[in-house]
């Protein structure tokens, strides 16, 4: 695998892959000393024209957790003001041998644009409205974690699907997974066409509640929103809002999940967000694992299938080379 | 059942075809009991010695080691497991994927550290765990216990208790399980 940008690059096999390997990853964060030297001398850099807090700083971590040099790119203090293309940008980075650019853009599309211009890795953290596909990891390996498989599972997706790239990412995911995806949001919240998407769809939060295995609460993302689509903010709450009422009608181990940045008292109540059942701080601490995970198999791993030379991982591993001198009888 | 045989297969392709049977299940358990009494015997007892099997090939061994050094000396000493593929220096010379998660729930500062393996040959995994087990603390001292040394090594390092002593060509391969040894040959498809 060359580069991390949509989640249907991974598709089932993929996942299971990376999720496994999050497992190691886990156990490598929880140590005294967080941090092992497998990628050590690669370079990864964070790419980033939008804000991010979480994502850039949990893909940095990971890095350092690998022992690989981070670079961060802000376009603030960048020669961006000045007019540089992002293709000048992204040329200008690679000329400095960097192995990884993770890349977070308004636009959809440019990290395939960014791979086509560089020989580095490009891992998609977060294009538009379009995907975000660290995010769907971290959240599946999340669920996975708690419930064992998403296999059969009904999860909710509810809110501000439209401009979220978080949605599109988890939907693919989810599914491929065996989980049954059911998006709840208002009409003006939904994208225009569902055409394709294997998922079903509810206007009423209420009706579909006691039935979830996972509810999934999406951002208001005002910011993207150039037009009224909602009535007002508080009438937004009443009726797709995880609200202290709400949370009292889930299921006892349903998961109450978001991606962040929450805005408490819209999506989400203080109450529901603190509950025993939300795993929204837990989806932070899987997100450093899910990321050196995808570094790792984007940066750790060879040419397929060429053995190294002269080398065997425990005896079992050994190249056609022929050495025929006798071994003394004991070391 | 499918990890081993990826184990078996090389990276390149390929199928394992056994040859000779080296040791039998009962040879097996014999150097086991003996390489139980010969830890005993080099720490004084095993009042501050731990047991860390390498994944994968090494964790079955380490078990067994424990259950004989429970008959041996009556003392039941820590067992962990390490698995070292984020310390190997091929990494991106090849895929290296871990096998199995590390799980060594105890500290190892101060303690002597028995790595249990089945097959040393190159010597690059012992590295890479020596590498490895720093990150869990400084221990008093560490010794390696492999089942068998089939030679070639390229750095030096070298075993304190040999199951067996196997001299091979650099392309045999050797399959340790539980019901023996088994030496054999790597026959591409």
């Amino acid at each position: 695998m060359k580069h991390l940008l949509s989640v249907a690059d991974l598709g089932r096999e993929g996942i299971d892959e990376v999720l496994r390997l999050t497992d190691n990853f886990v156990e490598v964060s929880q140590r005294a000393i967080p941090k092992v030297p497998t990628l050590r001398g690669k370079t990864v850099v964070s790419l980033f024209y939008e804000d991010s807090t979480r994502t850039r700083l949990s893909f940095e971590t990971a890095a350092k957790r690998l022992s690989a040099d981070t670079m961060t790119f802000t376009v603030g203090s960048s020669s961006v003001s000045k007019g540089e293309s992002l293709r000048d940008t992204v040329e200008t980075i690679s000329a400095m041998g960097v192995d990884a650019i993770v890349v977070r853009h308004k636009s959809a599309g440019v990290p395939w644009r960014i791979a086509a211009w560089t020989d580095a890795s490009v891992v998609n953290g977060g294009d538009g409205w379009h995907e975000h596909p660290t995010q769907a990891l971290l959240d599946a390996y999340t669920i996975q974690s708690r419930r064992g498989s998403l296999n059969g599972l009904r999860v909710a997706i509810v809110g501000d699907v439209k401009h979220s790239r978080v949605a599109r990412s988890d939907v693919l995911a989810f599914s491929l997974l065996g989980a049954e995806v059911v998006l709840v949001a208002p009409p003006t919240l939904l994208p225009p066409s569902l055409d394709g998407w294997p998922v079903s769809v509810a206007a009423d939060l209420d009706s579909v509640l006691p039935s979830l295995d996972v509810v999934y609460l999406l951002r208001l993302q005002q910011e993207r929103m150039t037009e009224a689509l909602i009535p007002s903010l508080r009438e937004y709450r009443t009726g797709w809002g995880l609200t202290g009422d709400r949370l009292a009608r889930l299921g006892s181990d349903t998961l109450v999940m978001h991606p962040g940045p929450m805005n408490r008292g819209v999506e989400i109540d203080a109450d529901a967000a603190g509950d025993a059942r939300s795993v929204i701080t837990t989806q932070v601490a899987n997100g450093v694992a899910v990321r050196m995970a995808v570094l790792y198999l984007l940066l750790g791993a060879g040419p397929p299938g060429e053995p190294s030379a002269g080398d065997g991982a425990s005896g079992a591993l050994a190249p056609a080379e022929i050495e025929t001198a006798p071994e003394p009888a004991r070391a | 059942m499918a990890e081993r045989e990826r184990a078996l297969t090389p990276p390149g392709g390929g199928v394992f075809v056994p040859r000779t049977t080296v040791m039998d299940g009962a040879d097996l358990r014999r150097a086991v009991t003996r390489i139980a009494h010969e830890i005993v015997e080099r720490n004084h007892g095993l009042e501050r010695v731990a047991l860390v099997g390498l994944q994968t090939g090494g964790v079955p061994l380490a078990h067994r080691l424990h259950e004989a050094l429970l008959n041996v000396d009556a003392t039941d000493v820590e067992v962990g497991t390490i698995d070292v593929a984020f310390y190997r220096d091929d990494i991106g010379l090849r895929p290296v994927l871990p096998e199995e998660v590390t799980d060594i729930p105890f500290d190892l500062t101060g303690l002597t550290v028995v790595l249990v393996d089945d097959v040393l040959f190159t010597g690059r995994t012992v590295r890479a765990a020596l590498n490895a087990l720093n990150d869990y603390g400084r221990p008093h001292a560490v010794q390696l216990a492999v089942m068998i040394d089939r030679g070639h090594r390229q750095l030096p390092i070298r075993p304190d208790y040999v199951g067996k002593n196997l001299p091979t060509r650099f392309d045999e391969q050797v399959d340790v399980s539980s019901d023996g040894v088994v030496l054999g040959d790597v026959v591409q498809k």
